[in-house]
């Protein structure tokens, strides 16, 4: 058990920080510091290509995918340097920490020479379709169908239902399903995990506007929409397994980049504290330094599950973090408007256009929704931490 | 960076674990509490000289194991987590970390090498009767020879009254903050000093108030320097607040273990009652504060060994110790008193441990510095009070 970094990899931070400021204060100046869901689209997009180009995108992938093989302590210097440098939020998210990852892992051959390069590229933009309106916490009762057909091109799969809060589909070529491809199944048995493309006949996007006033998640029909037979990840009927997989990887590296993103808003919050004099505050104060904690534990927390390996059942600390994150930011939201106070509540422009740390208070009443809620969270922690009994099911 | 436990560091727990439940245990423990001394004799012969817990992490230059911080932290989690009663932490955890901060290296030796070779059990004496960090009850008055006179009292002394040395912390007359302060290593039995336990709440850790009547100190028994103490130890009592962390770590572990399993034993409306909800997330929350502390602990025990190698900075250690004592206070204590209310009546009992977890859970949290105390020092390490830049930023 050790901390800190060796000469390399300090040079290495050095490489990353003298890139990022160069692009930052040039070519990229407008999109410094931009942390909207949805703001600045076309040249936050133009940034994921550029962080392609320079194989930044993806540098824990192998090298012939377009990543670098960073080590961990590499990828935990990137993600500083990153949020350091003020770098806007990634576009590419979903393909790069979920569906590439995944395919990565689960995929074949001919699924990753023909996805992850675009993904590290930034040419290929991902979305994820796993809740429907009846499948939330309880996803694997997903209703979404699928059926291989035989076509003059080979076979095909074709897919009938509806997904829902599906984050950033509009600007996505590819979305990631999970559906049940055996009729009569229940449960996660008989589920499939496809690879569809976004841009075709049978797919239809509505957006859904949020509590923020923001349009970033949307619904999304499938209509007799069409994929191949080999893009199917894993075996027809396995995708549950995927599924749970992709999950897992929400406690990977990208933790990193997200902890950098809470920093910021931290450090506003700080910021407004001291500025409105409520810094002074002892109640303030203890909140305040209690958020700073609960940063710092995000961060060894982090760094612990990243040390630990990837084989075998999730440790606790890795079944604990997504709960604590969640409920951190939450918190940190509140706080934020009890600095503010009732200034807190106007808003800066029309149409429904908050400063940031407002807008984060609205924003992070999601967090301790998506994936997976906090008290579903509380039943993994109990069942698979602390081997309590399963939840008895109403309907099995 | 690795902040994962290395082979080696597994085995010390693993050996940890089996010493305690050979020579712990609920029976051995109630042995100990009917007794007067507040430890076994035999149980600490065989941690100190045979095992050599008390010199493993000492300096070679002490004769002692060369290890580090991460492995006292082990050690002593794991005597926490049963509530292992021994002058362990006060001797190897407190007394020994104030002589690495405060008596240069040549003088600390003759110090460390009777504790590190099991024969010395030794305390510190750091505060008044009201307990508060800082409040320093001994006035130490030089007498031109190179030694003084101490007078006044001190209390809240880990097995003040069976130590074989006190390091007594003490400034001169009308001084305040660090200044002035001098470290006097007093052995047992010096003429006019007089040692009386405390009737304490806890009963598993024995306090003892010190009074000190016209002690005369010869110069041998100045730790460092005259009045030149302040500084050197406050950053010796915050590498204590890591090993005591990893104490209160310990013993919220133990008290969490010990809920869990009754709860999945005890049957209530035909279903165990870890079956329920309202008790599953219960434990669940408990868990994810006790990771939390894991977390903290073990980055401070790694910081403290930076530290100690130049590699870390004193404010980093100040900052490690306060988040560590601030996470494992409130996870001991949160699991303390959820170990008495999940047990319902049997817990309230005088015979079950849940009470002996929560009272020492209690006594813990505030012994040097409760919770609150703790942000306070986060919070102006983070900056809160420092002059606002010119043009200062913040939301309206």
């Amino acid at each position: 058990m050790k901390l800190g970094f060796t000469l390399a990899e300090e040079a290495f931070r050095h490489e990353c920080a003298a890139w990022l400021e160069e692009q930052l204060s040039g070519p990229f100046r407008a999109i410094r510091g931009v942390t909207g869901l949805v703001a600045c689209v076309e040249q936050r997009l133009e940034w994921e290509r550029a962080l392609g180009r320079a194989r930044w995108s993806v540098i824990g992938w192998p090298a012939r995918y377009g990543g670098r093989d960073a080590s961990l302590a590499e990828q935990v210097i990137f993600a500083e340097e990153y949020a350091r440098a003020g770098a806007p939020g990634r576009m590419g998210h979903l393909g790069v920490e979920l569906a590439g990852p995944t395919i990565l892992q689960f995929g074949t051959d001919a699924q990753r020479e023909r996805f992850l390069p675009k993904i590290a590229a930034g040419e290929e933009f991902w979305c994820q379709g796993y809740s429907e309106p009846n499948a939330g916490s309880d996803l694997a009762s997903v209703r979404t169908r699928a059926r291989l057909e035989h076509g003059p091109d080979g076979d095909e799969w074709v897919i009938d239902g509806q997904k829902t809060w599906t984050s950033l589909a509009q600007f996505a070529q590819w979305i990631f399903v999970v559906c049940r491809s055996e009729e009569g199944s229940r449960g996660p048995a008989g589920l499939s995990y496809l690879l569809v493309p976004m841009q075709q006949k049978g797919v239809t996007i509505r957006p859904i506007r949020q509590i923020t006033g923001e349009e970033e998640f949307n619904e999304i029909f499938f209509d007799g929409a069409r994929t191949r037979a080999g893009y199917c990840v894993g075996r027809p009927g396995d995708g549950w397994k995927v599924a749970m997989g992709t999950l897992a990887f929400e406690r990977g590296v990208s933790t990193l980049a997200q902890q950098m993103r809470f920093r910021n808003e931290f450090d506003q919050l700080v910021a407004a504290a001291r500025a409105n004099g409520t810094a002074r505050d002892p109640l303030i104060r203890q909140r305040i330094a209690e958020a700073w904690i609960g940063l710092r534990i995000m961060r060894y927390s982090a760094l612990r599950m990243l040390s630990g390996g990837r084989e075998g059942a999730l440790p606790p600390e890795a079944l604990t973090y997504k709960i604590y994150w969640a409920s951190w930011r939450r918190r940190l939201g509140e706080l934020a408007m009890d600095v503010l106070g009732p200034a807190g509540e106007i808003a800066r422009a029309e149409p429904y256009e908050f400063d940031d740390l407002p807008r984060m208070f609205l924003a992070s009443r999601s967090d301790t929704i998506y994936a997976g809620t906090n008290e579903i969270q509380r039943n993994i922690i109990a069942e698979r931490a602390l081997g309590l009994p399963r939840e008895p099911r109403g309907d099995r | 960076m690795q902040f994962a436990f290395t082979p080696e560091q597994e085995m010390i727990r693993e050996a940890a674990r089996e010493f305690v439940a050979g020579h712990g245990g609920a029976d051995r423990l109630r042995a100990v509490l009917a007794g007067s001394r507040g430890y076994d004799p035999g149980a600490w012969q065989a941690l100190a000289v045979e095992l050599g817990w008390t010199g493993l992490a000492m300096p070679e230059s002490a004769d002692g194991g060369g290890l580090g911080a991460v492995e006292l932290a082990i050690l002593l989690e794991e005597t926490g987590r049963r509530l292992f009663m021994s002058p362990f932490f006060a001797t190897s955890g407190l007394a020994a970390a104030l002589l690495r901060e405060c008596a240069p290296p040549g003088q600390q030796e003759r110090w460390l090498r009777p504790i590190a070779a099991g024969e010395c059990i030794a305390t510190a004496a750091l505060s008044d009767d009201s307990g508060q960090p800082g409040a320093i009850g001994a006035r130490f008055t030089p007498d031109g020879s190179g030694g003084g006179r101490l007078e006044g009292h001190a209390s809240f002394v880990l097995y003040g009254d069976i130590a074989d040395l006190v390091l007594v912390a003490a400034r001169a007359a009308g001084s305040q903050d660090e200044e002035a302060i001098t470290l006097i290593a007093l052995p047992r039995d010096t003429s006019g000093s007089t040692a009386k336990r405390l009737l304490t709440m806890d009963q598993t850790r024995p306090y003892a108030r010190l009074v000190f009547d016209g002690v005369r100190v010869g110069a041998g028994a100045i730790v460092g320097a005259i009045g030149q103490a302040g500084a050197a130890l406050a950053r010796g009592v915050q590498v204590a607040q890591v090993a005591f962390a990893a104490e209160q770590l310990g013993g919220a572990f133990g008290a969490l273990e010990m809920t869990v399993e009754y709860s999945r034993q005890r049957v209530q409306f035909g279903r165990v009652i870890g079956s329920f909800q309202a008790i599953k997330h219960q434990l669940a929350d408990l868990l994810v504060a006790c990771e939390a502390a894991k977390s903290a602990v073990y980055y401070a025990a790694c910081t403290v060994d930076e530290y100690r190698a130049g590699t870390a900075s004193a404010r980093d250690l100040a900052e490690a110790a306060a988040l560590a004592r601030c996470c494992c206070s409130e996870a001991f204590m949160q699991c303390g008193a959820h170990a008495i209310q999940l047990h319902g009546g049997i817990g309230f009992t005088w015979e079950h441990e849940a009470q002996l977890y929560f009272k020492r859970a209690r006594s813990a949290m505030t012994y040097l510095g409760a919770p609150d105390w703790h942000r306070e020092q986060i919070a102006r390490l983070i900056g809160l009070d420092d002059p606002l830049p010119a043009t200062a930023g913040g939301t309206r």
